[in-house]
């Protein structure tokens, strides 16, 4: 009927998403700084941790991390919400475990083959997603990722319900023996620093301005000139990649590769961790990632209460508390986090 | 006995129509998933798990007070749908101007709250529904053997559509709601109250989903995860509709309900992953979905 | 005592129908109406004039509740209605006309006509509607936006004298049409005015705001500035031009 009263229906997806508070994502001078020292304040934090925690426990929210990132940089960054990370990250783990185990690859052959399906995947995946918008891209990530789960679950190589157990962790390179929880954590912890930094790297480029600028109007960027599904579709593939990359690790950290990581669940774990970190932050998902491995492990005596739980935060999270915490954060220090 | 490729007719049936019965489902939720998202704007992840609730709160009737299926059949829809008035109240009335994608996020954590409350309370496992006296045993129609209570199922869920189309096309109140999803603010200028038609359209969604849950327990086992997996399918049968027509969503329902059926008998294997391969080639070749418009 | 009621049965009498005072309105953050002062009398056919983007539809979307953002005095029938939903000021009395006419696609003919419920007394019946429009009768069952523009204006217009609403808000009713048919929809206006109608008339076209109007208030940037009864539009000619841009 009128711009007024249609605007307040038909907000471009993603952008009330992300850009909940625009001064967030729309930075770029005087950015760095608070970024950089939290980048620092990371990088400490992880040299100092397996020596105060049980090296297992931070590997694994190392890994939930970089997943929740990856799947951060498709949301926050690319407007795009994807209800089936699981798939790439669930394949990436079952490969790497496979490779190590049935091919006796090495860790970090194993790592790059679970990374590179992975990115496989999340092209044939996002090629078809994009082709719909919102929650129709939403609905076709679930369904596609679901269709993966009864292949893995009907596939001999994943070992059905019983999963991929006993995998070697192996020695890096043939030759650095990582098969202790120590020495397997500088690997992680490195992968990890890595992939943030690339992820970094990516939102500050042009491609990451552009395809910010495509999450905030994407008819405008049409009508540029720009050919928006491309950049959809390798923000995509890069999102999917890393996910596989954490879920590579992961395999290796637990030597085990079971259907929990290509279930709807972890997609939905995933989501819910970029939500209460803060979507389109930096930061944001690592502290999610932070908050709900650790909460799982402290209330995992709850049963079947900790779904609930999960349930509620989700809702909390959406109809009361938007930015996340380190959005929260951000917008009290007045800089992007 | 006659066979078509080598199978006999007989078992060909019996997968016909254990398609149109998982059709019948499908067509339902994604019926009751279209209306919601006409008006609200809400893709209702929730919609599996209330339709779980339906087959539990028949359960309940019947274990602890006593009302059999049929009372269940009209009771469990209204308290779901009581239910359904409550949570769009509460929580999905305080969204509606925020990017869709957060209302698929808050059902989904409702999803996953109601799944977990209805595991909390009877664990994981299936409980057994009986089938109503009166349709129990079965008929020989020559060609097959048809259990009255499928047959029930099929007719009824048939029924139900048709009864949904006639009210949204056919009444008053269905062309409130046909104006009011096309533009909100001006049906309220007339003076029609959106939030109470919103709220009720709301319900009458998911009473639908207890509907189709209340027919669905005594042929699956009643458990919390039945409204899980069955919603990601309606999902992607949704996408193979599109949702932009009431017709479009039943016929597509019930329509790969039978081709599921039918891949059952081809290809066991393949039965549970075949309609997302039809969502992927629909999306290869007519992107906007079968019955869905180009923008 | 006896004064003070004599006072107030005299007010009462000189009320306006409908009475604006000091109307801001703000689409989001941008502030498009600085305070709209004006008044309309029952059974007048009031016009706001003015440029394209001076606050015309803004002030009909602010009188029927449907701008979210507003704040400032409209009274009608001496009832404050500014912090009212588009709902309760509907039902008391007021009709909306959108500009673009509003006939919903998914509606036939007939269900567009009967869509808005009956508020008050008074309204028309179906047949004196039809009777009034031939041709929505013909085409009852035709989808909404199968007429033509005009039709769908006259079903537009059609639609609310069905409910007894007594002030008719027509924003643009001529935008986009035949002379012919601008020409049906003044003589309509005109029949409505002969039956008691009030009708506050937003109008690009001055001309044809000229022949039914009984007063014209000239609106630019989000504020009224002049006033100008019909009878004395010819002596203000030039002046009606320059503020129209002409």
């Amino acid at each position: 009927m009128n711009a007024a009263t249609t605007a307040t229906n038909t907000v471009t997806s993603g952008r009330a998403l992300a850009g909940q508070a625009p001064g967030l994502l729309h930075e770029d001078a005087g950015e760095g700084r608070g970024q950089g020292i939290a980048l620092i304040a990371l990088a400490a934090a992880l040299v100092a941790a397996p020596f105060l925690v049980y090296p297992v426990f931070v590997m694994k929210l190392l890994c939930f991390a970089l997943f929740a990132c990856a799947f951060n940089l498709l949301l926050g960054f690319g407007g795009l919400l994807s209800i089936g990370h699981a798939l790439f990250f669930g394949f990436a783990s079952y490969t790497s475990a496979h490779a190590s185990k049935a091919w006796g690859l090495t860790p970090e052959l194993s790592i790059a083959a679970g990374t590179l399906v992975a990115a496989a995947l999340g092209l044939l995946v996002g090629s078809l997603a994009i082709r719909r918008q919102g929650i129709y891209l939403a609905m076709i990530t679930l369904a596609l990722a679901q269709m993966g789960y009864f292949v893995a679950l009907q596939a001999p190589f994943t070992g059905g319900e019983d999963g991929i157990q006993g995998v070697p962790r192996g020695a890096l390179l043939g030759v650095l023996d990582v098969s202790s929880d120590f020495s397997l954590y500088w690997l992680v912890a490195g992968l990890f620093m890595a992939g943030i930094l690339c992820m970094r790297r990516i939102v500050h480029s042009p491609f990451g301005q552009v395809l910010k600028a495509i999450r905030d109007n994407e008819p405008r960027m049409v009508s540029l000139g720009y050919k928006v599904d491309r950049y959809k579709l390798l923000v995509f593939v890069l999102s999917a990649a890393l996910s596989g990359l954490a879920g590579a690790m992961k395999a290796l950290v637990f030597q085990f590769a079971s259907l929990v990581d290509v279930y709807w669940t972890m997609s939905g774990e995933v989501i819910l961790m970029t939500l209460i970190g803060g979507v389109g932050t930096i930061l944001g998902p690592i502290v999610g990632a932070a908050v709900i491995v650790s909460a799982q492990s402290y209330l995992s005596s709850l049963g079947a209460w900790v779904v609930v739980a999960q349930g509620a935060i989700f809702v909390a999270c959406v109809v009361l508390f938007r930015k996340g915490i380190v959005g929260t954060l951000a917008d009290r220090l007045g800089r992007p986090l | 006995m006659a066979t078509v490729f080598g199978i006999p007719l007989a078992v060909l049936f019996g997968q016909v129509l254990i398609g149109l019965i998982n059709g019948a489902f499908y067509a339902i939720l994604s019926l009751g998933l279209a209306v919601i998202f006409g008006l609200l704007n809400i893709i209702n992840f929730a919609h599996g798990a209330l339709y779980m609730a339906g087959a539990f709160t028949a359960w309940i009737l019947l274990n602890h007070a006593g009302i059999g299926f049929w009372g269940a059949l009209v009771l469990a829809p209204l308290i779901v749908g009581l239910a359904g008035v409550v949570i769009e109240r509460l929580l999905l009335s305080r969204i509606y101007r925020l990017d869709h994608l957060y209302g698929l996020l808050l059902t989904f954590g409702l999803a996953l709250m109601i799944t977990g409350l209805f595991r909390v309370g009877f664990g994981s496992s299936g409980l057994p529904y009986p089938a109503p006296a009166e349709l129990s045993g079965g008929t020989n129609l020559g060609f097959m053997f048809l259990p009255n209570y499928r047959g029930f199922v099929v007719a009824a869920s048939i029924l139900v559509c048709l009864g949904t189309w006639f009210v949204i096309e056919r009444t008053r109140i269905g062309a409130y709601l046909r104006a009011a999803t096309e533009d909100p603010d001006l049906v309220q200028t007339f003076g029609i109250n959106v939030p109470l038609l919103i709220t009720l359209t709301y319900a009458a969604g998911v009473a639908l989903a207890a509907f189709a849950g209340v027919l669905a327990a005594p042929i699956y086992s009643v458990n919390p995860g039945m409204g899980q997996d069955l919603i990601i399918v309606v999902f992607a049968v949704v996408v193979i509709g599109s949702m932009g027509s009431i017709a479009g969503a039943v016929v597509t329902g019930f329509a790969l309900g039978v081709v599921e059926g039918l891949a059952k008998v081809a290809w066991p294997e393949a039965s549970s992953t075949v309609i997302f391969v039809i969502m992927a080639v629909v999306l290869l070749l007519k992107p906007q979905g079968l019955f869905g418009k180009v923008s | 005592m006896l004064d003070a009621s004599a006072a107030k049965t005299a007010d009462v009498g000189a009320a306006p129908f409908l009475a604006v005072q000091g109307l801001e309105a703000w689409y989001g953050e941008s502030h498009v109406l600085h305070g709209i002062d004006f008044e309309i009398r029952r059974g007048e056919v009031v016009t706001l004039l003015g440029r394209n983007g001076a606050g015309k539809s803004t002030t009909l979307k602010s009188i029927i509740g449907l701008m979210r953002s507003r704040k400032g005095s409209i009274r009608f029938e001496d009832r404050e209605t500014i912090s009212l939903s588009s709902r309760a000021i509907a039902r008391s009395g007021i009709a909306f006309v959108p500009e673009h006419r509003g006939i919903f696609s998914k509606l036939t003919v007939e269900e567009n006509l009967m869509l808005p419920p009956v508020i008050g007394r008074g309204g028309m019946s179906v047949d004196e509607i039809h009777k009034l429009f031939p041709n929505l009768r013909e085409r009852a069952r035709s989808g909404g936006t199968n007429l033509s523009g005009g039709e769908q204006q006259m079903l537009a217009i059609a639609r609310v004298l069905r409910t007894g609403a007594r002030l008719i808000l027509l924003d643009e009713p001529t935008e986009g049409l035949a002379p012919v048919i601008v020409q049906q929809i003044g003589a309509t206006i005109r029949r409505l005015k002969a039956e008691g109608y009030t009708v506050l008339l937003v109008e690009q076209n001055f001309r044809f705001a000229a022949g039914l109007a009984d007063r014209h208030y000239v609106v630019e940037e989000g504020r009224v500035i002049d006033m100008i009864p019909n009878s004395d539009v010819d002596a203000n000619i030039d002046k009606l031009h320059a503020y129209l841009g002409v």
